[in-house]
């Protein structure tokens, strides 16, 4: 008896997982640029909008890691993805013919901070503060937009030199809200912070602005977006970008909206990510040769 | 002095080469402290150890199945490969294949197969099954070679060796020693399996990354007794008898399936090629990356070796110290339980978790990791030295606990001693290689930036290179054993 039930339960099992892979399936992700069960939340109620505007079951799987997200897109284990601007730059460039189809509009001009210990006395300034050097200094992600490329770029930019060689010591935390506890505790001197994650968890009293606080802004850049394979019409039946596109847009819910948080999404186009795109092969990140 | 130095057997000659060559790393290592106000992460750290919550009971069940089924899938599977390999040990292609398997890191393994199979089972199931494998044929092989050989030269088989002959003369001699190893390398598993978690695959892991990323430390500490009850518990469940029914049931509650698509494969292998052969080799920009290239391995492969010297010599003072807390020659009863309650519990902690702890107290440097290995390694040749220990006859000489840990514990253990850091040796170059991911700049860290740029060609150089190695370790630990242990 134990081994008929087993054997019914591996058929069963066996026939389920058949009948998944027969039907196209429409599946996003999103680059984990914080705290997951709150990106799970967030998404699944994108996900259940979706399935109702777009008239078919849209799933949501979680990933770990910025690259991980890249190579479902790019396996095409997903067909739309939350990317961030150096995310979405570097799967565009893996699947080619996919495109950004929309975000968020702050993302029109989004912002580091660059956050200092009290202890390193460093005040507040129009410029990179020259008093960074020879600090100990933390990214987020390694492959993050905001967390990475835009605070590398302006460190170069200041310094004229790459920031293993302006400061004592370069860390990367992996994440923004990382960012914020390792330089609150002091473990990092200074560090570079998304500007929405920071005002977020100021807002919420999580940070002691005593201790830890914001040293300098960096210009607008364009950052997070929707990015869609370019087969998806093949997949799916003609027109579907299109509905898929007009149906980000006119996304109005404003607890979806809040969590975020953007205020509405706004059209984009893989042009508006050419200064990103510079700017990491300037850097380096995206030669792969 | 030079009597000491000439002798060119001396077991302390060899500890003192090993000391001298660690304390010549430490100039070399980065240990500054730097920290400022550690205060607050740590206060909401251990309220968060008094607190522990489970946010979502399901997400819950769903990793602890995932941990388990892949632990003891792994194990299974790698059980048998393991044994088959064994039983062909004295063939050179199987312990060289063998080695190669388990010089490279189950994270690494992983990274590999998430990128052919997806977030599956299939990945997670393979990335513990082939290193522990060749883990398991290098024991078992061992294991079988140690047996007496009296029975086997006894009924000498007219048509040389067969498989009855091995069945009845050689197996059953070492088949107690290879279940208690089996047993062991199932707690291995648990806590690989928890950490492939951190890179994503579906395992407590993956919550308990998440939970100390965003600073949840009640959820985190939640996880933490979790993956203590499991390691805890195996002594009651993972057993003979209830196998004939855990096993099947993993492999129906998770299926082995992966994500494969022909396509993906195809463009994962042709990424594999390194970068210059698929441009037919531009003259300039191969140079830049050989360049490039090397620069990481130089700087990798001095990194994970500083620290690993420096771990393997600390692992070793803490073993010899901390195994007074598990052997009957100084503690019994309930003092003991407590110690060796202890000494699971530091084992069990992920190096990922003690890093990151250390990296709060003590500030970015190597000295976080160097603590981290330390407790980790030092707690595990600890409980085994402690153990091996009882079956030493008790110091004829009465005497104080101080002078019988000096003058008998040390020194009747010392050979056996040596023997457990020498094959921890290759486990904590694998290591210090694989916790680069966390940040310090071991080879780990490169392969870990190799793999966020879809970099898989490098990805598999620098692998290759911290493979090599974990060889070089484990054949020189070899020689040592040969000409210092075994006479």
């Amino acid at each position: 008896m134990r081994y008929l039930t087993a054997i019914l339960a591996l058929l069963a099992s066996l026939s389920g997982f058949a009948a998944d892979t027969a039907r196209p399936q429409f599946t996003f992700t999103a680059i984990p640029d914080q705290n997951e069960a709150e990106l799970v939340r967030r998404f699944q109620q994108v996900a259940d909008y979706l399935s109702g505007e777009l008239g078919l079951e849209v799933r949501y799987v979680p990933v770990k890691s910025y690259p991980a997200a890249i190579t479902a897109f790019r396996g095409n284990q997903v067909q739309l993805a939350w990317f961030g601007g150096l995310s979405g730059v570097q799967a565009r460039r893996a699947v080619p013919g996919s495109e950004a189809i929309a975000q968020g509009y702050e993302d029109q001009f989004f912002k580091t901070y660059f956050i200092a210990h009290e202890s390193t006395g460093i005040a507040p300034g129009e410029g990179l503060p020259e008093a960074i050097a020879g600090r100990t200094f933390t990214f987020g992600s390694k492959g993050s937009t905001s967390g990475r490329l835009m605070p590398e770029f302006h460190i170069r930019e200041a310094f004229g030199r790459a920031p293993g060689e302006v400061f004592d010591r370069v860390g990367f935390s992996g994440d923004h809200s990382r960012t914020i506890a390792l330089v609150q505790s002091g473990a990092y001197e200074v560090g570079a912070v998304n500007y929405a994650v920071w005002d977020k968890a100021v807002a919420r009293g999580e940070v002691d602005t005593d201790r830890v606080s914001v040293i300098w802004t960096t210009p607008a850049y364009a950052d997070y977006q929707w990015t869609v394979r370019g087969d998806i019409d093949q997949q799916f039946g003609a027109g579907f970008k299109a509905r898929l596109t007009r149906a980000l847009l006119e996304l109005d819910n404003e607890e979806i909206l809040g969590s975020f948080p953007r205020s509405r999404f706004v059209p984009a186009d893989n042009s508006v990510y050419s200064a990103i795109e510079e700017t990491a092969t300037e850097i380096g990140l995206l030669d792969d040769f | 002095m030079t009597g000491f130095l000439s002798q060119t057997r001396s077991l302390r000659r060899l500890t003192f080469y090993f000391a001298l060559i660690a304390a010549a790393c430490l100039v070399f290592a980065d240990i500054d402290i730097t920290t400022r106000s550690p205060g607050h992460e740590l206060w909401l750290m251990a309220h968060g150890l008094v607190t522990p919550r489970i946010p979502d009971p399901r997400q819950w069940l769903d990793g602890v199945i995932y941990t388990l089924t892949f632990a003891l899938q792994g194990v299974i599977l790698a059980a048998a490969l393991g044994f088959l390999f064994a039983a062909f040990y004295h063939r050179a292609w199987v312990r060289v294949l063998a080695a190669c398997l388990r010089s490279v890191h189950e994270v690494f393994w992983a990274l590999i197969f998430i990128q052919l199979f997806g977030i599956s089972t299939l990945s997670g199931v393979l990335a513990i099954l082939l290193p522990f494998s060749g883990t398991m044929a290098k024991v078992f092989g061992e294991q079988l070679e140690e047996v007496d050989p009296g029975p086997a030269n006894s009924v000498k088989p007219a048509a040389g060796p067969s498989l009855s002959h091995f069945l009845y003369t050689r197996l059953p001699l070492a088949a107690h020693a290879m279940r208690s190893y089996t047993a062991y390398r199932m707690e291995c598993a648990i806590r690989s399996s928890v950490v492939l978690g951190f890179i994503g695959l579906p395992t407590i892991g993956f919550h308990l990354e998440t939970a100390l990323r965003t600073g949840d430390y009640s959820a985190a500490s939640a996880l933490l007794y979790t993956l203590l009850a499991m390691v805890w518990s195996l002594r009651f469940w993972f057993r003979a008898r209830w196998l004939w029914l855990l096993v099947p049931a993993a492999f129906i509650a998770r299926p082995l399936t992966g994500q494969w698509y022909g396509p993906n494969l195809r463009q994962f292998l042709y990424d594999c090629i390194p970068a210059p052969l698929r441009q037919d080799w531009p003259l300039e920009k191969t140079g830049r990356w050989l360049a490039w290239l090397g620069e990481q391995v130089a700087t990798g492969v001095w990194n994970t070796i500083l620290i690993a010297q420096i771990v393997l010599v600390l692992t070793g003072a803490l073993a010899l110290l901390a195994s007074t807390l598990n052997s009957s020659h100084f503690v019994s009863g309930w003092p003991r339980r407590l110690g060796d309650s202890l000494l699971l519990v530091i084992r069990s902690l992920p190096e990922y978790l003690l890093n990151f702890l250390f990296l709060l107290v003590l500030g970015p440097s190597m000295l976080p990791a160097i603590t981290a290995m330390t407790l980790h390694n030092g707690a595990i040749i600890a409980h085994l030295l402690g153990k091996h220990s009882d079956e030493l006859a008790p110091a004829v000489m009465e005497s104080g606990p101080v002078s019988r840990f000096a003058y008998y514990y040390v020194p009747t253990l010392y050979q056996r001693f040596l023997a457990y850091c020498f094959y921890r040796w290759e486990i904590i170059i694998r290591e210090t290689a694989m916790l680069g991911i966390l940040g310090i700049p071991t080879l780990g860290f490169y392969i870990d930036s190799a793999f966020e740029f879809l970099r898989f060609d490098v990805a598999l150089l620098l692998i290759a290179v911290s493979a090599a190695l974990t060889l070089a370790a484990d054949h020189l630990s070899r020689r040592l054993r040969r000409q210092f242990l075994l006479q």
